[in-house]
């Protein structure tokens, strides 16, 4: 099937199977990998973008369903130069280790901050739930992620 | 002095950061080359069976399918077993039995997931296709999957009867005895170590690229430890000469432990690679990562410690049962006996203890070493044990680890059970975790947790560890086929920046940071001026990589030995530029003084000077650039007191871990930002085990925990804030000063979790992990008591 999607502000028209995931469109034609796969049954959050604005595991979004949608990953929300609030409270904080859940972890704790009225401890540790981080144990993450609300 | 900013000491943010943050980290998974193909594994279905026939016909008219290759094939090419490296001899003197461990199976299958074959396609989903369609008949035969009665079992291992390893005693038996009974108390504890699959974020994964040309193999994969999965591929495995076989470990996605062993996959991949002449690829799925990866602990185990009349320890003895899975992992022998039966002094003075170990085969996953790898299983024996002791003599479970604790004046000291520990407080990160945890305050908050429904208790662990595996010359001698040094090299470039290359490798703590300021510390030169290389055998000499809590107590000790080289060096090139002799050049925040007048060049000109040596000592070559090997004369022994406070709803059986606080001593600390991380980390995993964790397999051997949605990891609202803090006891035999922190979190948690979910409960033991339906069950066993 043929699709066409915004990603990171550039428009692309793929031919590609429909069975064809989101994730893999992103990873392995649009070569951005810095989305991850870290699970097979959506349980680990490592392949978060943004889909027209809110957080979806990109391994659970078929072609179709991202046909004419607008996609944000890790690389379209800041630079180096540049960084997003989110992705500088990450670093300031020491909310990574390993670094391969990151980039769901901010995508999720961006929507997070953008669509949560009041914010504390709890409901920045249950909004992060469908995210898994091996290596933190979270202290550091919640911490960023109040950081970053704070500065919001 | 060093840079209060950058220096030692300093809590220095992560420059590693800035790509892992973006999106640009460089995981194995992301690397493409030109013509590469992907392979998907055959696995087997079934915990143990007698392989028939592999019948490859269908599968290999698959349009894409590049080749189907088995066990056979791999044999015919000379590829051998995967080794253990380390033979533990057992306690009648004979050598561990070990069984063949071909990486595709040959013969027989020996666990849920042991690979069978490898379908290689010119994409992954021809290659996931394929291998569906590959056609293995299997002879059944009975697996053996219950630990308790696997030396009761059919054998699985040709010759090896009673599916024993070994049998492995360490301590002194008639005089343990003894003491024990002449004890005026003695407190006996059945425990289970349940099995955990350790799931880093990152699944394995390999990338084999064959030169025919040159003859030249290189592999990206997921490892903690490349040059040592190169020795074994290359010695062991016959995969390539070792100097024709580059082993590159990019970015990696966590490890604790499950990524220092030598796999049948990766070497499958490399092979192939060579074989087929293209490039091969694979990438775990997360339900061959619980499958395949080797697990963690997995042992029973009873215990007795007596006391005498006024609480003091009179003796240990421990027998445990150690699941080491189907086959014998890389360095699976060495953890339930080494790392495991040494450990058992814990912080105290208990002058008799003797431990035996059965390591047994089950047609299970191989278990292996996972974060603490056995010290985590010997902290839950003598903590568990110490807080009943406590309970039954009805003692206040912090004042009796007290009485019992080795003090200040007993170091150097030795323990019944081999080590000595060189140094510690332990009274004061004791004393400190009271403080934090508001000790006295406890039976307030239960009493008040009472009213709400919920049952209140507190839990401590006060453990010890030893990290930093050494020295080479005594691990030889016990068996270990490799050394225990780490090398490091310090080179400094003409124009005065610094390139740092470390054995170690970090996959998420943070080696490119703190071996940065490691080294602009001692040379005194700026921190953005030192790059840390790591992680390649084409760029770096030689190591041993990272595991034990090992990086910085070996590999920043190689580092400062070759800092050092660099900075005498130097001093004979300052003394002949400033015209003086070198024992008139003092050496001091990056520069060489003349003692005798104010003259003074820096470090940085000195290595320019020696890179272009117009002016240069006669006989000095030219270069400032050292290596250095550092083989460490003892463990290092972080400790430290872990304390728990947990409620449990009397309704659901939820356990809520409502406080915990870690007080560590880890020597000197290089940067707090990146050891009060490791901590958390480390408890969490602690607490997963304990509230959260179980890899489970049915009476036939499949694994009944094998995935995300069985297998419960720790997620975000499971967990509290934990209250961390550090005091300090400098190692006395490392030039850092330094002991460890990767492991400790793991190591003292558990214990300390499942002594408050027994307070809580009032019960002597509850077996891990302490989930809702097994509380609820005894809290209803407690209702219909009543």
């Amino acid at each position: 099937m043929q699709i066409t999607l915004s990603v990171n502000g550039r428009s692309h028209t793929l031919d590609v199977p429909e069975n064809t995931l989101l994730v893999d469109i992103i990873r392995e034609r649009l070569r951005l990998t810095g989305t991850h796969v870290g699970c097979d049954t959506s349980q680990c959050g490592a392949c978060t973008v943004h889909m027209d604005g809110r957080a979806v595991k990109s391994c659970t979004v078929l072609a179709g369903q991202a046909d004419g949608a607008s996609i944000t990953t890790i690389e379209g929300i800041g630079t180096v130069d540049a960084l997003h609030p989110m992705q500088a409270a990450f670093r300031e904080c020491h909310a990574l280790q390993c670094g391969f859940c990151t980039p769901g972890m901010i995508m999720t704790a961006i929507d997070l901050v953008e669509n949560t009225s009041q914010l504390d401890g709890s409901t920045v540790r249950e909004g992060l739930k469908g995210n898994l981080c091996r290596c933190t144990g979270y202290h550091n993450i919640v911490k960023a992620v109040l950081s970053a609300a704070d500065k919001a | 002095m060093g840079n209060p900013v950058t220096g030692i000491g300093a809590a220095v943010v992560r420059r590693e950061d800035a790509r892992f943050i973006t999106g640009a980290g460089r995981y194995t998974d992301d690397i493409r080359v030109e013509g590469q193909a992907y392979a998907v594994f055959v696995r087997s279905p079934y915990a143990h069976a007698r392989i028939v026939e592999i019948d490859c016909a269908q599968a290999s008219e698959i349009p894409g399918v590049v080749a189907i290759l088995t066990g056979d094939d791999m044999q015919a090419d000379g590829i051998g077993s995967l080794p253990c490296g380390w033979n533990v001899t057992q306690k009648d003197g004979t050598d561990m039995r070990v069984p063949p461990h071909p990486p595709l199976a040959t013969g027989h299958v020996n666990y849920v997931g042991d690979p069978v074959a490898v379908v290689v396609a010119e994409s992954l989903e021809t290659a996931r296709q394929a291998a569906e369609a590959v056609a293995v008949e299997f002879d059944e035969l009975p697996p053996v999957v219950d630990l308790a009665t696997a030396q009761v079992s059919a054998e699985i291992h040709a010759g090896i009867t009673h599916n024993l390893a070994y049998e492995w005693e360490l301590g002194d038996r008639e005089a343990t005895d003894a003491a024990l009974a002449g004890a005026a108390h003695v407190t006996r504890l059945d425990l289970v170590n349940n099995r955990l699959i350790p799931n880093a974020m990152e699944p394995r994964a390999a990338l084999g690229i064959h030169d025919a040309a040159t003859g030249e193999h290189t592999l990206y994969t997921t490892s903690q430890n490349p040059h040592l999965a190169r020795l074994i591929l290359s010695a062991f495995v016959n995969v390539a000469p070792e100097h024709k076989l580059r082993i590159i470990a990019p970015d990696v996605g966590g490890g604790f432990g499950s990524k220092i062993f030598v796999y049948g996959e990766e070497t499958t991949v490399i092979w192939a690679a060579r074989r087929l002449r293209r490039p091969v690829k694979w990438t775990a799925d997360r339900s061959e990562s619980f499958l395949a990866d080797a697990h963690g602990r997995d042992h029973l185990t009873h215990a007795e410690l007596g006391l005498d009349a006024e609480g003091r320890f009179v003796a240990l003895k421990v027998h445990t049962v150690a699941n080491l899975g189907a086959y014998l992992s890389t360095f699976a022998s060495a953890v339930p006996t080494y790392l495991y039966g040494t450990l058992l002094a814990g912080q105290y003075r208990t002058p008799c203890i003797h431990v035996e170990v059965h390591g047994v085969y089950t047609n299970t996953a191989p278990v292996d070493a996972y974060r603490g790898a056995g010290r985590p299983e010997a902290t839950y024996v003598v903590e568990r044990i110490v807080e009943n002791a406590a309970r039954e003599t009805g003692r206040d479970p912090a004042e009796l680890r007290r009485l019992n604790m080795i003090r200040p004046e007993d170091f150097p000291y030795q323990t019944p059970v081999a080590l000595v520990y060189d140094t510690g407080n332990y009274e004061q990160s004791l004393d400190r975790a009271l403080e934090l945890a508001d000790y006295r305050g406890f039976s307030e908050r239960r009493r008040q947790s009472a009213a709400n429904g919920r049952r209140r208790g507190i839990g401590f662990a006060c453990y010890i560890e030893a990290c930093g595996l050494a020295p080479s010359r005594l691990a030889i001698s016990l068996g270990a086929g490799v050394g225990l040094y780490e090398s490091g090299e310090v080179r400094f470039n003409p124009t005065g920046s610094v390139t740092v290359f470390t054995g170690t490798h970090s996959h998420g703590q943070g080696h490119e940071t703190t071996f940065a300021q490691v080294v602009s510390h001692r040379l005194g030169v700026p921190f953005e001026a030192v790059e840390v290389v790591h992680g390649d055998t084409g760029r770096i000499e030689f190591g041993l990589g990272t595991y034990g809590s090992r990086s910085l107590a070996v590999g920043g000790s190689a580092l400062v030995l070759a800092a050092d080289k660099v900075i005498e060096k130097g001093r004979l090139i300052a003394a002949h530029l400033m015209e003086s002799s070198p024992d008139n050049v003092d050496f001091e925040d990056g520069a060489y003084r003349l003692k005798d007048s104010n003259r003074s060049m820096t470090i940085q000109e000195v290595a320019f000077a020696s890179y272009v040596p117009g002016n240069y000592p006669d006989g000095l070559e030219p270069g400032l650039s050292e290596k250095a090997f550092y083989d460490p004369e003892n463990f290092t022994y972080p400790a430290g007191t872990h304390i728990a406070e947990v409620e449990v709803d009397e309704q659901t059986g939820v356990v809520s871990l409502v406080n915990f606080i870690a007080v560590d001593d880890f020597g000197r600390i290089v940067n707090p930002l990146v050891v009060h991380g490791q901590v958390h980390g480390g408890v969490a995993q602690g607490v997963g085990q304990a509230l959260l964790e179980v890899g489970r397999y049915d009476a036939t051997g499949q694994l009944l925990t094998g995935t995300m949605m069985d297998y419960c990891l720790p997620r975000a609202d499971d967990l509290p804030d934990f209250v961390v803090d550090t005091t300090v006891t400098p190692c006395t035999h490392n030039p850092l000063g330094v002991k460890g922190c990767g492991e400790a979190g793991a190591i003292g948690s558990p214990a300390a979790v499942m002594n408050a979910v027994t307070d809580a409960l009032g019960v002597p033991d509850l077996a891990m992990p302490a989930t809702p339906e097994k509380v609820w069950r005894e809290l209803r066993r407690q209702r219909e008591q009543a």
